[in-house]
């Protein structure tokens, strides 16, 4: 059906919401209590996380064999099998939540399906070697909200990831969804809504910043009949995953609220510019485009209104700096993704040279809440100068890895000890990097600055689009310094010479210093060169590609120090400055290093101790992992 | 150069994804892709006729093709292999299992192997960062990988 008043889309939100009231969390109906059809519980519902981490570890198969056993239990009519976005606790993925009764299973796995089943759905029994288990206090946790690793977030960007189907249009109406878009086009004039854009104090979630109600003025002060609203889906942060989940768990929400920009800058058009190494996105966005279109809610004369707004999907081809407004543009036109000088402005002159609005995907989802619940509630939440919250990708060597949304002023410390449970295998924390490639690495002296956008770039960090990649003692910075370095090489477009050949010439310092070669005027070069870029460089990309250097060289100077005076790696991890010794009092001469080292840098007597000869050896570890008395090490 | 080494068949495909984006040379990215996913791969002559067909010279298909990572001018082996180096994976070790993927085939990466089965590559990031260090063979994904498990991952394939 065609929604064409205010009254269809409540409707349909009428006919939807009973399958969403299982899912409420605070309903009367969702309780303690293990649900259970012998137990009288009348409908069940089981959601799987649908999103790309826990499908790597067969989530649709998990999903496939528990609707193979309601079936075969002839059960099929009470309990519903529901796939859904991300959970965000991809640690323990793949998740398994049982509603009403808010089980959160972990670690799910094909073969737990069966009993999933039998002894909860059927028998009212939790499975409990499936619940998560509190680290510190070792009991078993079944409701999520009593997991560390949930306390402290408040979802805004994520309200509906994890919890709705993203590829029923119906559940995200039965969530209040495109009635913002109604309320908008209904009861609001084009610069009402872009006020209360402006009002909430909404910022760029993609990297900068920027005010969205100010981006959203620009391009509707421009006089053109043709404008262009653009998603910049195009996250190359590598490490990063929040746009994607966002996308996959809830693409609806993007579609909303470009059509709501549509409506305020005067805009028929969008485009969403997706990266096509992300296929499950691809398809959930196209889904939702498809349903949208057939409700009437992107198309023509949208709820009756007159407004138009229709959305297609362009693709990225896997070039970082496409994530850069004017070089998406020109990615888009189907040309190289090289940047150009701003001004002019995407908002004069952008898509096909009309005025054209760019925001991130995290920032359009904060966009239907805004309007939902008001700008002064979403002023509310955040610090003075950030409002709302931000969406992280929290990886590395950190406990939980997993997709997290927190209140803008929350500490680093809060993020990494008590949501992401600390740092692996009991190992010291060393670094936490924002901001991907452009951002920088923080330390421990860090670790209490409220995450903001001024804070973070206080500190020599940025907010970026939501990276936070944790480290320990095993990593070394001068390493780390050189991987981001060699991702920007191989991303620079190639079109400004500070970035193209200067970032090459600070890599090529960066290899000298890890061979050992470095030198303690090869640290005052890295610093010149740095400066000369960021302050010469075309683009935003070019001009932060330097953080990660110029951050590590400010806090872990004295890494760097060792590694160019003494050619010692802390970390152990720049072979050209390690050893591989065998201790003769635990060496027994078996001989089998010899016999296996390929390099024939062994030597010995049978029933002696061996010798290594370092200048025959190609350090490839072989002796180490072949010695059964632990008597090779790494120094 | 007249596209003398391409199939008949490959010279109509191409004709008709540029047809069906109706010559549009702004649609160029999407033209790339499509016949990337129908031909697997964009040698010069498919470059060509794609240029022709658009009205466009050569060099700009050309200048796409090699500005993106996503197109490949070289046919990928049988079992495409891709290591993840993002972040995460990285401060996990990726790059140790990227090595002795490289030993045990004795390829670098963006080569394939004499016999066509496996092609390596470099990926940044395929969203499974809670399996770190993760590696892809024919778009499945291996999580947890330990350089010492990439021998017999690789074996299952041959």
């Amino acid at each position: 059906m065609k929604i064409s008043s205010l009254k269809d889309l409540e409707q349909i939100k009428a006919t939807a919401l009973p399958r969403l009231e299982l899912r409420n969390e605070t309903s009367p109906e969702t309780g303690a209590e293990t649900c259970g059809l012998e137990k009288g519980t009348a409908r069940i519902q089981v959601l799987t996380c649908g999103g790309t981490g826990c499908k790597a570890s067969d989530s649709a198969g998990i999903a496939k064999a528990m609707q193979e056993c309601i079936e075969r239990f002839g059960v099929a009519d009470k309990v519903e099998i529901i796939t859904t976005g991300c959970f965000g606790f991809c640690e323990k993925g793949p998740i398994v939540k049982v509603m009403p009764d808010n089980t959160f299973y972990t670690k799910v796995t094909v073969k737990d399906a069966e009993e999933i089943i039998k002894e909860h759905i059927i028998g009212g029994r939790r499975v409990q070697r499936l619940l998560y288990t509190d680290p510190e206090t070792n009991v078993a946790v079944s409701d999520s909200k009593h997991m560390n690793f949930y306390r402290k977030q408040v979802r805004i960007a994520l309200r509906n990831c994890g919890l709705i189907d993203p590829e029923n249009i119906n559940e995200y109406i039965a969530r209040d969804g495109y009635f913002a878009l109604a309320d908008c086009l209904l009861h609001k004039t084009p610069g009402e809504v872009i006020d209360t854009v402006k009002q909430s104090g909404l910022r760029g979630r993609g990297g900068a910043g920027f005010p969205t109600g100010n981006k959203w003025d620009f391009a509707s002060r421009s006089n053109s009949d043709i404008k262009y609203v653009v998603c910049n889906a195009d996250e190359g942060d590598p490490g990063a995953f929040m746009d994607r989940s966002i996308m996959e768990g809830d693409p609806n929400s993007i579609i909303e609220a470009m059509a709501i920009c549509g409506y305020a800058i005067g805009a028929k058009y969008g485009l969403i510019y997706v990266r096509a190494e992300y296929p499950l996105a691809i398809h959930r966005l196209n889904t939702a485009i498809s349903q949208a279109r057939e409700l009437g809610l992107l198309g023509e004369n949208i709820l009756g209104t007159g407004f138009s707004f229709d959305i297609t999907i362009r693709y990225g081809a896997g070039a970082f700096v496409c994530g850069e407004e004017t070089a998406l543009i020109h990615s888009m036109e189907g040309k190289r993704g090289e940047p150009t000088l701003k001004p002019p402005f995407p908002a004069v002159e952008g898509y096909k040279k009309y005025p054209t609005n760019v925001n991130n995907v995290e920032t359009w989802a904060n966009i239907p809440v805004i309007f939902q619940k008001g700008p002064q509630w979403f002023s509310s939440i955040g610090t003075e100068k950030s409002k709302g919250t931000k969406v992280f990708a929290l990886a590395g060597k950190i406990n939980n890895v997993g997709l997290i949304e927190v209140p803008m002023g929350t500490t680093l410390r809060e993020v990494i000890y008590e949501i992401g449970g600390g740092i692996k295998d009991g190992k010291k924390f060393k670094a936490v990097q924002t901001g991907g490639p452009s951002g920088g690495c923080l330390t421990e002296k860090h670790l209490d600055i409220p995450i903001d956008y001024e804070s973070l770039g206080a500190a020599g960090s940025m907010m970026g689009s939501g990276g936070m990649i944790v480290m320990d003692e095993d990593n070394c910075m001068v390493q780390v310094a050189r991987f981001y370095l060699g991702f920007i090489v191989e991303e620079s477009c190639g079109k400004c010479v500070p970035c193209r050949i200067g970032n090459k010439r600070m890599l090529e310092i960066l290899d000298k210093i890890v061979a050992g070669k470095g030198t303690e005027e090869d640290l005052e070069k890295l610093e010149e060169l740095a400066q000369v870029i960021k302050d010469t460089a075309l683009c935003g990309l070019g001009q932060t590609s330097p953080n990660p250097v110029l951050s590590t060289l400010a806090n872990f100077k004295d890494e760097y120090l060792e590694h160019v005076r003494e050619k010692k790696c802390r970390a152990k991890q720049c072979m050209s400055m390690l050893e591989y010794t065998i201790d003769p009092q635990k060496c027994i001469g078996c001989h089998l290093c010899a016999k296996k080292c390929p390099a024939e840098a062994i030597a010995g007597e049978l029933k002696q101790p061996h010798t290594i000869d370092q200048n025959k050896c190609i350090k490839c570890g072989t002796c180490l992992s072949n010695c059964r008395l632990h008597a090779i090490s790494l120094k | 150069m007249e596209n003398n080494k391409l199939s008949c068949s490959a010279v109509a495909a191409v004709k008709d994804i540029c047809a069906a984006h109706n010559n549009d040379a702004g649609e160029l990215i999407n033209i790339l892709h499509e016949t990337q996913n129908t031909l697997g791969y964009l040698p010069q002559e498919v470059q060509q006729l794609v240029a022709k067909n658009l009205n466009i010279p050569a060099s700009r298909v050309n200048g796409v093709v090699s500005f993106y990572a996503f197109f490949t001018e070289k046919p990928k082996g049988k079992h495409p292999i891709s290591i993840c180096l993002g972040t995460a994976c990285y401060v996990r070790g990726s790059d140790k299992v990227l090595e002795e993927v490289k030993n045990v085939l004795g390829i670098e990466v963006g080569q394939t192997t004499p016999d066509g089965i496996f092609s390596l590559d470099c990926l940044r990031c395929v969203g499974a960062c809670g399996l770190a260090p993760v590696m892809t063979i024919d778009g499945k994904v291996f999580g947890n990988v330990d350089p010492k498990d990439v021998r017999r991952i690789l074996e299952d394939f041959v």
